[in-house]
C-alpha cells in the first residue's frame, strides 16, 4: 500500500516549513485575509520581503498567513523566534516594518511600542476550528501537513471503516455550525443509509448573514481542513464528488480554496485512489452570485445545478434527495473545520468541551459597538459578558450596551438582562434568538431598536426569493408597517398587526429563510416593545435615530455664535449671525446632524 | 436598450472578438453538469454584462430555453443586463456596517456622483450599488471599488477616495 504521507515524509515538511522549530531563527508572518489586505497589509507584505531580500536576511522566512482574530490591530505583523514567546505586532506600515526590522530582526530588541498584548484577548479562547488560521500560509500545503494536516484523513481510509467515522461524529455531539444546530452526525448516518450508487458531499459556503465572517476567514485561513474534512465526509457517506458552494463576494477565499484543491490533487489526497486506497473522490467550486437565499440548503443545491436558487419543500431532504435527486450531504464550512480534530483526537476530547446539549466551541464574528472586533473562538456556554467585556473589551465611548444581535436576519437581539445567559443552541432559542451562523452584533444606547428591526426585514424583502406568498407578499406587508412606524405614522393597532402577521409567516412560509424572517421585529418587541410604543404614541424615537422624529435645535445659552454650524450646513438650514445664538430652519433641516458632529461647544441637541 | 460600453473600454478587442470569446467559453463548459452559472459569471467577466444576444449565445450553446436563463440572470445580483462603470463601488449595508453609519457615507457617495444605486456616471467610470455583507464587518463600514476594499470610511473620507479612481487611466 503506497500511502504518501507517512510519518517520515510528515518529519521531512515539517524540516522544510519549520513552523515551530525550523533551522531559520525567525519566522515573520503577516495576516492577509481580506480584512488585512483591506487595512493595508499588502504594502507590509511586500515591503518586508523587499527588505529581507535586500539585506540578504537568510535567517528570516518571510510568509503570509489568514485571518489573526483581532481586526481593529490591522495589519499584523507576528514574528516567531524558536524557543521564545512570539511577538505581535499590530497597526503595522512599511515604516514600522523598517524599524522592526532593524530592532528586531537584527538587534534583537523587541519593538514594544508597536506590540500588544493578546492575553486578555486570547484567555477565554479555545481554538478548534480557528487552530490553523493565522499561523499557517493558506498557500503551501506542506505547512498544513506539517502541522497534522491530513492526518485525520488518513486515519480515517486506513484505520476506520465508515460507520467508524460515523460513529465518532455522533459521539463527539457536533451539531452543525450553520444556524440550525441538526446534529451532524445523524445527518451522515441518513445520508450513508440513504439508497443510491451516486451521493454527493457539499459544503455549504454561501455565507450571507450580514454581520457574519468566520467562514470566509476559515476558507482564507485554512482551506485544507475543508478540504480534508470534506474527504472524510465522502468516505463515510459513500460519495466521491464533492461542491463547494462560495459566494463570489469573497475572491480572497476563493482563490485560496482553488489553490488549495490543486495541492491536494498534485499530493495525490484528492482524486482517485486516495492514499493508496480504493476511495476516490473529486472536489468542485462552485459560485454564488449574489443571493442570500442560496444559503438554505434545498436552495444551495438548487443553484448547483444551474437554476433560480429557489427552494424546495422538505421532506424529501438532501440526505434522501438532494443534488440532482441524489443523496447528498450539506454542511456548513465551521462545521467541516472541526471534523479532522474529532477524528484525531476523538469523540470524548471534543464532547468534553462545551455545554450539555451543544459541544465543543463557537466561533463568533464580533462586530458593531464594541472595541475589540474581530473573530473568537469560544466553548459552547461562554456568557454575552465574558464575549463583551472580557474578550470584547467593552462598548467605546463609554456608551451603554443595549443588545447584541445574533443569528443576522433570522436571529435576534439579546438584550442586557440576558448578558449572563451561557451562549449554546438551546438557551439562544429560549430568549428568542438563535445561534445562526455566528455573527454577533453589538449594539449601544445609540441604537433605535425598531430601526434595526426594519433594517433586518427590508433585507428579507429583497431577498425573498418570490416563491411562496407568505414570505414574498407577508414580509413586505411588514416592512410598509415599518416603515410606517419610524416615518412617524405609526396608527393605533400597527403593533398588533406586525405581531399577526409575523405568527403568520413563521408557521405558514415554505422555507427556514421565511419562516425565520419576523425573528428580527418579535424579538425587538419581546424586549423593547416600549419603543415601538413611543414611536406609535408618542411619536417619538427614543434613541434619536428615525431622522422623520428627530429635530435638531441650537441651545441658546449653549451656543457661542461661532457659525461653524451654519458653514457646514449644506441645507442652508442654520441662519444667524456672528456672535449671536444661531437657529435651525426646520422646513429647511435635512437631519443630517453635519452641525452637530461640527460643533465644538455641544451646543446642538437632538429633539 | 442602447448599447453603452461602460465596462471594457478595450480598444483593441473588437465586438466579434469578445462575442467569439463567449462562444469558446461556452464551448468549454458544454459536457458539464450544472454549467450555467460558472458560464455566465465567465461570460460576465469578458463582455462586462449580460445582455440578451449574449444570453442568447449562451442558450443555443448550452440547449438551455432562453426564458430560463433570463430567469436566472435576473435572479442573482451578482449578474447584470445593464452595463456596469469601469469602476464598480459597492457600499456595503451590512449590519455592522448599518450600525456603523454605512448609510450616511451612501448619501456622501451619491451626492459626489449624481448618480443613484444602479446607475452608472454618463462617463462610464462608475456605477454604484449597495452590497450584502462583503464580510470585513471589523473594519465597518466597509466600501469596496473593483477588488479594492476600503475599510473604516467616513463620509470625510469618500472624495479622496473617489479622486483616486479619477485620475487613473482606463482600465
Amino acid at each position: 500500500m503506497k500511502v504518501q504521507i507517512g510519518v517520515d515524509q510528515r518529519v521531512k515538511t515539517l524540516d522544510k516549513t519549520d513552523i515551530e522549530n525550523g533551522q531559520q531563527p525567525y519566522r515573520v508572518v503577516v495576516g492577509m485575509a481580506t480584512c488585512g489586505i483591506a487595512a493595508g497589509a499588502r504594502p507590509v507584505m511586500e515591503f518586508l520581503q523587499h527588505e529581507v531580500e535586500k539585506r540578504s536576511l537568510v535567517n528570516v522566512f518571510v510568509t503570509q498567513v489568514g485571518c489573526m482574530g483581532v481586526c481593529r490591530l490591522e495589519p499584523m505583523v507576528e514574528v516567531y523566534t524558536p524557543g521564545q514567546e512570539k511577538v505581535t505586532y499590530v497597526k503595522m506600515t512599511p515604516e514600522k516594518v523598517l524599524r522592526v526590522i532593524e530592532e528586531h530582526i537584527i538587534k534583537g530588541v523587541v519593538c514594544q511600542e508597536y506590540t500588544m498584548d493578546n492575553q486578555f484577548y486570547m484567555k477565554k479562547q479555545i481554538r478548534i476550528a480557528l487552530r490553523n488560521c493565522g499561523l499557517i500560509n493558506p498557500e503551501d500545503i506542506n505547512e498544513y501537513i506539517a502541522l497534522g494536516g491530513y492526518k485525520a484523513l488518513e486515519k480515517a481510509l486506513v484505520q476506520m471503516s465508515p460507520q467508524e467515522v460515523i460513529d465518532v461524529i455522533k459521539e463527539s455531539g457536533l451539531r452543525g455550525r450553520g444556524g440550525a444546530g441538526f446534529p451532524t452526525g445523524v445527518k451522515w448516518e441518513f445520508t450513508a443509509k440513504a439508497q443510491g450508487e451516486q451521493k454527493y458531499v457539499c459544503c455549504n459556503a454561501d455565507e450571507g448573514d450580514p454581520g457574519a465572517f468566520m467562514d470566509r476567514s476559515i476558507l482564507e485561513g485554512d482551506p485544507h481542513s475543508v478540504i480534508e474534512a470534506m474527504a472524510v465526509a465522502g468516505y463515510a457517506v459513500g460519495a466521491n464528488q464533492g461542491y463547494i458552494y462560495v459566494r463570489a463576494e469573497y475572491p480572497v477565499a476563493v482563490k485560496r480554496l482553488d489553490t488549495a484543491i490543486k495541492q491536494a490533487v498534485e499530493r495525490g489526497l484528492l482524486g482517485k485512489s486516495i492514499l493508496g486506497t480504493s476511495f476516490d473522490f473529486n472536489l468542485e467550486i462552485r459560485l454564488g452570485a449574489g443571493a442570500f437565499v442560496c444559503g438554505e440548503e434545498t436552495a444551495l443545491m438548487t443553484s448547483i445545478e444551474g437554476k433560480r436558487g429557489e427552494p424546495r419543500p422538505r421532506p424529501p431532504f438532501p440526505a434522501v434527495k438532494g443534488l440532482w435527486e441524489k443523496p447528498t450531504l450539506l454542511n456548513n464550512v465551521e462545521t467541516y473545520a472541526n471534523i479532522p480534530q474529532i477524528i484525531i483526537k476523538g469523540a470524548e476530547w471534543f464532547s468534553g468541551i462545551g455545554t450539555e446539549k451543544s459541544k465543543g466551541t463557537k466561533v463568533f464574528a464580533v462586530g458593531g459597538k464594541i472595541n475589540n472586533t474581530g473573530l473568537i473562538e469560544v466553548p459552547m456556554g461562554t456568557t454575552l459578558r465574558e464575549v463583551i467585556y472580557e474578550i470584547g473589551g467593552g462598548i467605546p465611548h463609554g456608551k451603554r450596551f443595549k443588545a447584541a444581535q445574533t443569528g443576522g436576519p433570522s436571529g435576534g437581539c439579546i438584550p442586557v438582562q440576558h448578558m449572563d445567559t451561557q451562549i449554546d443552541y438551546d438557551s439562544l432559542v429560549q430568549i428568542g434568538s438563535m445561534m445562526g451562523s455566528g455573527g454577533l452584533i453589538v449594539m449601544d444606547e445609540d441604537t433605535c431598536m425598531v430601526d434595526i428591526a426594519k433594517f433586518f426585514l427590508e433585507f428579507t424583502v429583497d431577498e425573498s426569493c418570490g416563491k411562496c406568498p407568505p414570505c414574498r407578499i407577508g414580509t413586505k406587508r411588514m416592512l410598509e408597517i415599518l416603515n410606517r412606524i419610524t416615518g412617524g405614522r405609526g396608527q393605533a393597532g400597527d403593533i398588533e398587526k406586525l405581531e399577526k402577521l409575523a405568527g403568520n409567516i413563521k408557521v405558514s412560509a415554505l422555507c427556514g429563510l421565511g419562516q425565520t424572517a419576523p425573528n428580527p421585529v418579535l424579538s425587538t418587541l419581546r424586549y423593547f416593545r416600549e419603543e415601538y410604543e413611543a414611536h406609535v404614541n408618542s411619536k417619538k424615537c427614543p434613541a434619536g435615530v428615525c431622522k422623520a422624529m428627530v429635530n435638531y435645535v441650537i441651545d441658546r445659552e449653549a451656543c457661542k455664535g461661532c457659525g461653524i454650524c451654519a458653514r457646514n450646513c449644506s441645507a442652508g438650514a442654520v441662519t444667524g449671525e456672528k456672535g449671536q445664538p444661531y437657529m435651525i430652519e426646520q422646513d429647511k433641516c435635512v437631519k443630517c446632524g453635519v452641525c452637530q458632529v461640527k460643533c465644538p461647544f455641544k451646543a446642538v441637541k437632538k429633539e | 436598450m442602447s448599447e453603452v460600453m461602460c465596462c471594457l473600454k478595450v480598444e483593441s478587442i473588437t465586438e466579434q472578438e469578445r462575442l467569439e470569446a463567449v462562444r469558446q467559453i461556452v464551448d468549454q463548459y458544454k459536457e458539464e453538469k450544472g454549467a450555467l452559472i460558472p458560464v455566465l459569471h465567465k461570460v460576465q467577466e469578458v463582455y462586462g454584462y449580460l445582455p440578451l444576444k449574449v444570453q442568447k449565445i449562451v442558450s443555443e450553446g448550452l440547449d438551455i430555453p432562453l426564458a430560463e436563463i433570463y430567469g436566472v440572470v435576473t435572479f442573482y445580483t451578482q449578474f447584470s443586463i445593464q452595463p456596469k462603470g469601469q469602476y464598480k463601488i459597492q457600499v456595503c449595508l451590512g449590519t455592522a456596517c448599518y450600525v456603523k453609519g454605512a448609510g450616511k457615507v451612501l448619501e456622501k457617495i451619491i451626492e459626489r456622483l449624481g448618480i443613484k444605486e444602479g446607475q452608472c456616471t454618463p462617463d462610464g467610470r462608475f456605477s454604484l450599488e449597495p452590497a450584502r455583507c462583503v464580510g470585513a464587518c471589523g473594519l465597518a463600514p466597509v466600501v469596496m471599488i473593483n477588488d479594492d476594499v476600503y475599510g473604516e470610511v467616513s463620509p470625510d473620507k469618500v472624495e479622496s477616495i473617489l479622486e483616486r479612481y479619477r485620475q487613473r487611466g482606463d482600465i
